[in-house]
C-alpha cells in the first residue's frame, strides 16, 4: 500500500522542522552569547548619558579681585538617528544659518575622520557657544525639530579688558588631544593658552553624568535606577594669580601705541606682578562664536598680537647687560672694585663710548655712565685672565665659566620650573657655537667683543631680564617667576654663581643711574630706585628702548624689565615707564599724572591696533 | 452527558497543556512588552495585557465550544465553510472603509464595534478543511502533476484574494500546504525545486551588485549558471551514475569556459551570455546522452536546468528593474548587502539589539529596556519574541522554541494516528501552518528572513490571531478525539 512508504515522510517533515528550529537556536546563541555588540547597542539606545558640565574655576588677582568668571552659553546638539521629518529650511531660519552651513556641518559630524566619537545614537555638537540672546528665540521653536537639543554650557567672561596673554583662552578641544586623553569628547572646551592651559586640570573640574531612560521617540522616561548610577559634576577650583591687576592695567595703558613688553616680579617670592605684551587684545574677543573669526584676524595681523612678547620675544639686552657683566667679572676675578680703565669717549677702540665722562673710570662710574670701553676691558680681562693656552683651551675654559655664570641668572634657557608655558630660550652663545662659526682656534675675546656690551649673539626675553633684576635685588638668588599664587611655587629657588658680596657695588651703581646717570629724569622724590637703561641697536629700524631695575633697596618689592621696540633711547621711553610702575606699586597711586599722560600718548608704531 | 465524559478521556491533554503554556507565556510577554513605568496592573483593561487576558478567556471558551460540537460537521460543511470564507474575503476587498479601514496600507481587517478580525485567519482554516475534504475523496490520489491542479486552484483562490487585500504575509502562509502535500504523496522534487529556486535567487541578487564587466555581466548570474551546471554534473555522476559521461561533460565545460576567456581578448564577450550558452550547450549534451544511452532520466534535469536559467535571468531583471526601491532595500538588508539602520534595516537591527542584549539569562521579567522603551517596532505583535529574548535571555527563548518543537512533534504524532484521511490531511495542514508562522516570524525577528508581518502563534497580541490559531488547533483536537468516540 502506498501509505506505508508515505508514512516515513513524517520523519522528513520532523527533520525539516527540527533543523529550522535548530538553526534558530544557533542564531540565538550567536546573538545573545557570542556577540557583545548588541549589548552596547542596547545601552546606547536606552540610556541617554547626559554630560553634566562642571563650572570652570574662577580666576582672581593677588588682591582677590575677580578677573575671570563664567557666563551661561548654549550648544545645539543633535542625535542623528532621532531626527525625523526635518524641515531644513525652517530649521536654518530658526538657527539663523544658511543651508550650505547646515549641510557642511552635518557632513562634518558624520565624517569619522574629523569626528572620532561619531555615533548616530549619541548627542553630537551641531553649533556651540550661543549666547543667551541667541538661544531665547531658538528655544521657542525647538519642539519642531525632534533630535535637536539645547545643552547648557559656560563661557568665560572677563572683568578687565587686559592680561589676555597671561589669562589665555578656552576653545574647543583639538582632535589630537581627544585621541590622547579620554577625558575629552569632541566639542568639549579646553584651556588653549595662558594659565587656562597651564592650570586646565585644576580649573576644569570633573564632568558628571546623568543617566536618563529614553524611549524610541527620544522622550525621557525618567532617571535610570532613580539616579543611583549618576555622577555629580565637580566644579573646577578657583585660581589666584600673582598679578596685581592695577599694575597690569597701568602697564598696558603705558604701552599704548607701542610695541614691546613689561614684566614686573616681586623679587622675594618670584611672583609676577604684571606681564604686559603689546599689541594686545581684549580676551573676550576669543570667547563664543566669534572666536574663530577673531582668532584668525589676530593670527594674521603682521604685528603679531597673539604673541606674548614678555616670554616669546628675544632681544639683545644692550647696556642693561652690563649689570650682570659687572657681577660676573667680579666673580671671575676679571675686575674688582678698584679696577679702572681709561675711556677715550667716541675715539675709544675697539668699542667707542657714547657718553662723555672723566677717565679713567672705576666700576661705579662705569655703570652710572654706561661706559662701553670699561666693560670691554673687563670682559677681556675675565676671559683672557689665563691667556689663551694651547689651542686657546684656557681662553675657552674661561669663556665657558663666564657663560655658565651668566646663565645662572636665568639667561639662555627656559625657566622650566615655571608655570608659564609659552617661553623661548633666549641665547647665550656656547663655545661650540663660536667653534662652528670661526673654527676651533679662530676666535678670541676681540672676536666676540660685542657680547661685553650686550649686543651681538646674546638674546634675552623680557621675563629673563626682569628675573635677573630680581636676582640682583635679592643679592644672589631668584625664585622662578610664576603666575599661580600658590605658596609651593616659592620653593623653586635658584642661587646665582655670583657671591653676595659682589652685589653691593653694582646696586650702588644702579642707584647712581638715577642720581647722576641716564635715568635721572625718572627720579621720584623720597623713593630710591635702582636700574639701568639700554639702547639696543637692531636691524629692524630705530633702537629698542630697554630698562631694568628694582626698588627699594631693603626688602625689594618690585623688579621690572621694560622693552619698547624701535622707540629710541632707553632713558626716554623705558625708564619713565619703569618709574611710573614703581610709583604705582609702592605708593599705590600715580602722582605724576602729567608724565603718565605724556607716556601713554606716545605712539612709536602706527600699525598697533587697539583691540 | 456521556458524550462529555468521553471527550474528557479522548482529548489529547498534552497538546492542550502546551497550548495553555504558550498562551500564558505570550500573555506575560505582552505585559512585559507594553509595561510602562506608570501603569503596572496586568489586568488593566485599558492596557494590552488586560485586553489580551480577555482574548485568552474567550479563546478558551471558543476552544471548549469547538470540542463540544459534533466532529462530523467539519467534514460535512467543509465546502460551505470554504465558500462562505471566500465571500467574506471578497466582501473585505469591496467593503466600505467604515467597516474595513486601511491599516498600514492593507485592507484586511473587518471592524465591527469593539471587535475586529481578519478573515484571512478563517481562510487558513477553511482551506485546510476543504483540502482535507477534497483529498479524502474515495478515489483521490496525489501522484501526478495533474492531481495537484485542483488543489492548487483551491489554494490559489483565497491566496489571491488575500494578496488583493495587500496582506502578503498571510498569503505566503498558503505555501505551507506544500508540506502537507508532500506527506500525502507529492513528489519530493517539488520541495527540492523550491529550495533550489531560493538558493539561485539569493545568489543572483547577492552578487548582482558586483559588476564583472563593462558589458554588463554580473557575478550573480555567472555563479547561478555555475550552480546549474554543477547540479547537472552531480546528478549524472552520483544519481544516474553515468560517471564517464559526467567527466567528459565537466572537461568540456572547462574547455569552453577557457576558450571564451581567450576569445574575449579579441572579441568582447558578455560573460552572462557565455554562461547561458554553456547551460544551453550542456542541456543539448544531456539530450544526446539520453538518446544514445536510452536512459529516460535526463529529461528532468534538462527541463529544470532551462527553467532555472530562465528563473535566474528573470530574477535579476525583476529585482533590478521591476521591484520598487523600498522592496529592493528590504531584500538587500536581509542579504547583508546594505546597512540601512534608519530605514528598512531599523526594525531588524533593533530586534537583534533587543534579543542580543538579553544575554544568557536575560534582564529579568519586566526589566527589558529595549522593548519597554519602544525601540522594537510592533513589539507586542509581530516582534513579541524580542521581549522573550531580552527579558529571559538565551535560556528563555530556547525554552519557548523547545515548547513549540514539542507541540509540533506532538501534532505530527496525532496526525499519524488518524485513520481517516480527512483527519490526517487536516492535521498535517495544522502542522504546516503553525510551522510556517513560526519559521517566518522567528526568522524575521532573528534577521534570517525578510520582514514579513505575520504573528507568532499563541504569543502575539490580538484576539483575531489568537482565536484563529485556537480554532485551527481545537478543530484538530476534536477530530482526534473522535477516534475513541467511534470505538465506544
Ligand atoms: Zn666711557
Amino acid at each position: 500500500m502506498i501509505n506505508d512508504t508515505l508514512q516515513n515522510r513524517r520523519y522528513v517533515i520532523a527533520i525539516i522542522i527540527s533543523v529550522v528550529l535548530g538553526i534558530f537556536i544557533l542564531r540565538l546563541f550567536s546573538l545573545q552569547i557570542f556577540e557583545s555588540k548588541y549589548k552596547e547597542g542596547a545601552d546606547s539606545n536606552a540610556f541617554l548619558k547626559k554630560t553634566l558640565f562642571p563650572s570652570r574655576g574662577l580666576i582672581y588677582d593677588r588682591n582677590h579681585t575677580l578677573l575671570v568668571y563664567n557666563k551661561p552659553a548654549y550648544d545645539i546638539t543633535l542625535i542623528l538617528r532621532e531626527i525625523r521629518d526635518l524641515d531644513t529650511l525652517a530649521f536654518c531660519k530658526a538657527m539663523n544659518i544658511d543651508k550650505s552651513y547646515f549641510i557642511n556641518r552635518i557632513a562634518e559630524i558624520k565624517d569619522r575622520k574629523k569626528n572620532l566619537g561619531y555615533s548616530s545614537y549619541t548627542p553630537q555638537i551641531f553649533m556651540t557657544q550661543l549666547n543667551i540672546e541667541d538661544i531665547a528665540t531658538i528655544q521657542q521653536s525647538m519642539y519642531k525639530f525632534p533630535g535637536f537639543y539645547v545643552q547648557k554650557r559656560t563661557l568665560r567672561e572677563y572683568a578687565f579688558s587686559g592680561a589676555a596673554h597671561v589669562l589665555g583662552s578656552i576653545g574647543e578641544v583639538s582632535q589630537k588631544r581627544i585621541e590622547n586623553d579620554n577625558y575629552y569628547k569632541s566639542g568639549d572646551y579646553i584651556g588653549r593658552d595662558g594659565v587656562e592651559y597651564t592650570y586646565e586640570k585644576i580649573l576644569r573640574g570633573t564632568k558628571g553624568i546623568e543617566i536618563l531612560l529614553r524611549d524610541a521617540k527620544g522622550r525621557i522616561k525618567g532617571k535610570y535606577e532613580n539616579g543611583a548610577k549618576d555622577i555629580a559634576s565637580k566644579a573646577g577650583e578657583n585660581l589666584t594669580l600673582t598679578l596685581d591687576i592695577q599694575l597690569q592695567v597701568l602697564g598696558e595703558k603705558l604701552m599704548t601705541g607701542k610695541i614691546g613688553s613689561i614684566v614686573a616680579i616681586e623679587p622675594q617670592t618670584g611672583e609676577i606682578l604684571a606681564m604686559v605684551s603689546n599689541p594686545a587684545f581684549n580676551p573676550s574677543l576669543l570667547v563664543g562664536r566669534q572666536r574663530s573669526k577673531n582668532y584668525s584676524e589676530l593670527l594674521h595681523d603682521p604685528e603679531k598680537p597673539l604673541m606674548n612678547r614678555a616670554t616669546q620675544a628675544q632681544y639683545s639686552p644692550g647696556s642693561t647687560f652690563k649689570l650682570i657683566q659687572a657681577l660676573v667679572h667680579q666673580q671671575l676675578g676679571g675686575i674688582n672694585e678698584v679696577t679702572r680703565y681709561s675711556c677715550n669717549g667716541l675715539a675709544s677702540s675697539p668699542i667707542r663710548c657714547t657718553h662723555s665722562h672723566g677717565s679713567p673710570v672705576g666700576l661705579l662710574n662705569a655703570i652710572e655712565q654706561s661706559c662701553n670701553p670699561y666693560f670691554w676691558n673687563a670682559f677681556k680681562s675675565s676671559v683672557e685672565k689665563d691667556g689663551y693656552g694651547q689651542k686657546n683651551m684656557l681662553f675657552k675654559k674661561n669663556y665657558t665659566d663666564w657663560r655658565n655664570t651668566i646663565m645662572s641668572f636665568g639667561f639662555g634657557k627656559k625657566i622650566d620650573d615655571s608655570d608659564i608655558y609659552e617661553q623661548v630660550r633666549g641665547n647665550i652663545p656656547s663655545e661650540n657655537f663660536y667653534n662652528r662659526c670661526y673654527g676651533e682656534t679662530g676666535w678670541r675675546a676681540i672676536t666676540i667683543r660685542s657680547l661685553s656690551i650686550g649686543q651681538g649673539e646674546v638674546l634675552v626675553t623680557p621675563l629673563q631680564l626682569a628675573n635677573s633684576a630680581a636676582a640682583i635685588a635679592n643679592q644672589g638668588y631668584y625664585i622662578s617667576p610664576h603666575l599661580n599664587k600658590n605658596d609651593s611655587m616659592q620653593k623653586k629657588i635658584h642661587h646665582t654663581l655670583v657671591e653676595k658680596k659682589y652685589f653691593l657695588i653694582v646696586i650702588e651703581g644702579m642707584s647712581r643711574v638715577f642720581e647722576y646717570g641716564t635715568a635721572r629724569a625718572s627720579r621720584i622724590e623720597g623713593l630710591e630706585m635702582f636700574g639701568k637703561t639700554g639702547t639696543v641697536e637692531n636691524s629692524r629700524g630705530k633702537n629698542h628702548s630697554i630698562f631694568m631695575g628694582f626698588a627699594p633697596r631693603e626688602n625689594p618689592k618690585i623688579a621690572i624689565a621694560v622693552v619698547v621696540e624701535n622707540a629710541g633711547y632707553g632713558s626716554v621711553y623705558a625708564a619713565p615707564i619703569f618709574s611710573l610702575l614703581v610709583e604705582q606699586y609702592i605708593k599705590g597711586k600715580i602722582e605724576r599724572v602729567e608724565l603718565q599722560e605724556r607716556i601713554t600718548k606716545i605712539v612709536t608704531n602706527t600699525n598697533v591696533k587697539e583691540r | 452527558m456521556s458524550r462529555n465524559v468521553s471527550i474528557k478521556y479522548a482529548l489529547d491533554w498534552t497538546t492542550v497543556i502546551f497550548y495553555v503554556i504558550l498562551v500564558v507565556m505570550g500573555w506575560l510577554s505582552i505585559y512585559g512588552a507594553s509595561y510602562n513605568f506608570d501603569q503596572s496592573d496586568i489586568f488593566d483593561w485599558e492596557q494590552r495585557a488586560g485586553k489580551q487576558f480577555i482574548w485568552i478567556l474567550t479563546a478558551f471558551v471558543l476552544g471548549g465550544v469547538l470540542l463540544l460540537l459534533d466532529y462530523k460537521i467539519y467534514n460535512y460543511f467543509a465546502y460551505i465553510f470554504y465558500g462562505a470564507v471566500l465571500l467574506l474575503l471578497i466582501f473585505t476587498i469591496f467593503a466600505p472603509s467604515s467597516i474595513v479601514p486601511d491599516i498600514k496600507g492593507s485592507r484586511s481587517w473587518i471592524v465591527l464595534g469593539p471587535v475586529s478580525f481578519q478573515p484571512a485567519e478563517l481562510a487558513k482554516i477553511a482551506t485546510a478543511l476543504v483540502l482535507a475534504k477534497f483529498m479524502s475523496a474515495y478515489n483521490f490520489k496525489l501522484k501526478n502533476w495533474k492531481d495537484l491542479l485542483p488543489l492548487a486552484l483551491l489554494i490559489f483562490i483565497p491566496f489571491s484574494l488575500i494578496i488583493l487585500q495587500k496582506e502578503t504575509g498571510s498569503a505566503l502562509i498558503f505555501v505551507s500546504f506544500l508540506l502537507m502535500f508532500y506527506r500525502e504523496g507529492m513528489k519530493g522534487i517539488v520541495l527540492l525545486i523550491g529550495v533550489y529556486a531560493i538558493i539561485l535567487f539569493v545568489v543572483v541578487i547577492k552578487f548582482s551588485i558586483i559588476p564583472l564587466q563593462p558589458e554588463g555581466a554580473t557575478l550573480g548570474i555567472i555563479l547561478a549558471m555555475g550552480i546549474i551546471v554543477l547540479t547537472q554534473f552531480v546528478y549524472a555522476f552520483f544519481y544516474v551514475k553515468n560517471r564517464k559521461e559526467a567527466l567528459i561533460f565537466l572537461l568540456g565545460i572547462i574547455v569552453i569556459a577557457g576558450l571564451s576567456v581567450l576569445l574575449h581578448q579579441w572579441i568582447p564577450l558578455n560573460y552572462n551570455f557565455v554562461a547561458l550558452f554553456l547551460v544551453v550547450i550542456s542541456c543539448i549534451y544531456w539530450i544526446f546522452v539520453e538518446l544514445f544511452n536510452r536512459f529516460r532520466k535526463y529529461w528532468y534535469i534538462v527541463s529544470i536546468s532551462l527553467a532555472a536559467a530562465l528563473f535566474s535571468f528573470s530574477s535579476d531583471y525583476l529585482f533590478n528593474k521591476m521591484l520598487e526601491s523600498h522592496q529592493q532595500i528590504r531584500i538587500k538588508v536581509l542579504l547583508n548587502m546594505e546597512e540601512d539602520l534608519i530605514g528598512a534595516g531599523y526594525n531588524v537591527n533593533q530586534s537583534k539589539i533587543a534579543i542580543g542584549s538579553g544575554g544568557l539569562w536575560g534582564k529579568g521579567f519586566l526589566n527589558g529596556t529595549q522593548t519597554k522603551l519602544k525601540y522594537v517596532p510592533e513589539q507586542d505583535t509581530d516582534f513579541i519574541f524580542c521581549t522573550v529574548g531580552e527579558e529571559h535571555g538565551f535560556w528563555g527563548s530556547t525554552l519557548v522554541l523547545v515548547i513549540f518543537w514539542l507541540l509540533l512533534m506532538r501534532l505530527l504524532r496525532i496526525a499519524e494516528r488518524q485513520r481517516e484521511v480527512f483527519n490526517r490531511v487536516y492535521a498535517y495542514s495544522v502542522v504546516s501552518i503553525l510551522f510556517f508562522h513560526l519559521m517566518i516570524n522567528i526568522g524575521m525577528v532573528l534577521g534570517l528572513m525578510p520582514v514579513i508581518g505575520i504573528p507568532l502563534p499563541f504569543f502575539s497580541y490580538g484576539g483575531s490571531s489568537l482565536w484563529g490559531f485556537t480554532m485551527l488547533l481545537f478543530i484538530l483536537l476534536r477530530l482526534d478525539a473522535s477516534r475513541l468516540e467511534r470505538l465506544t
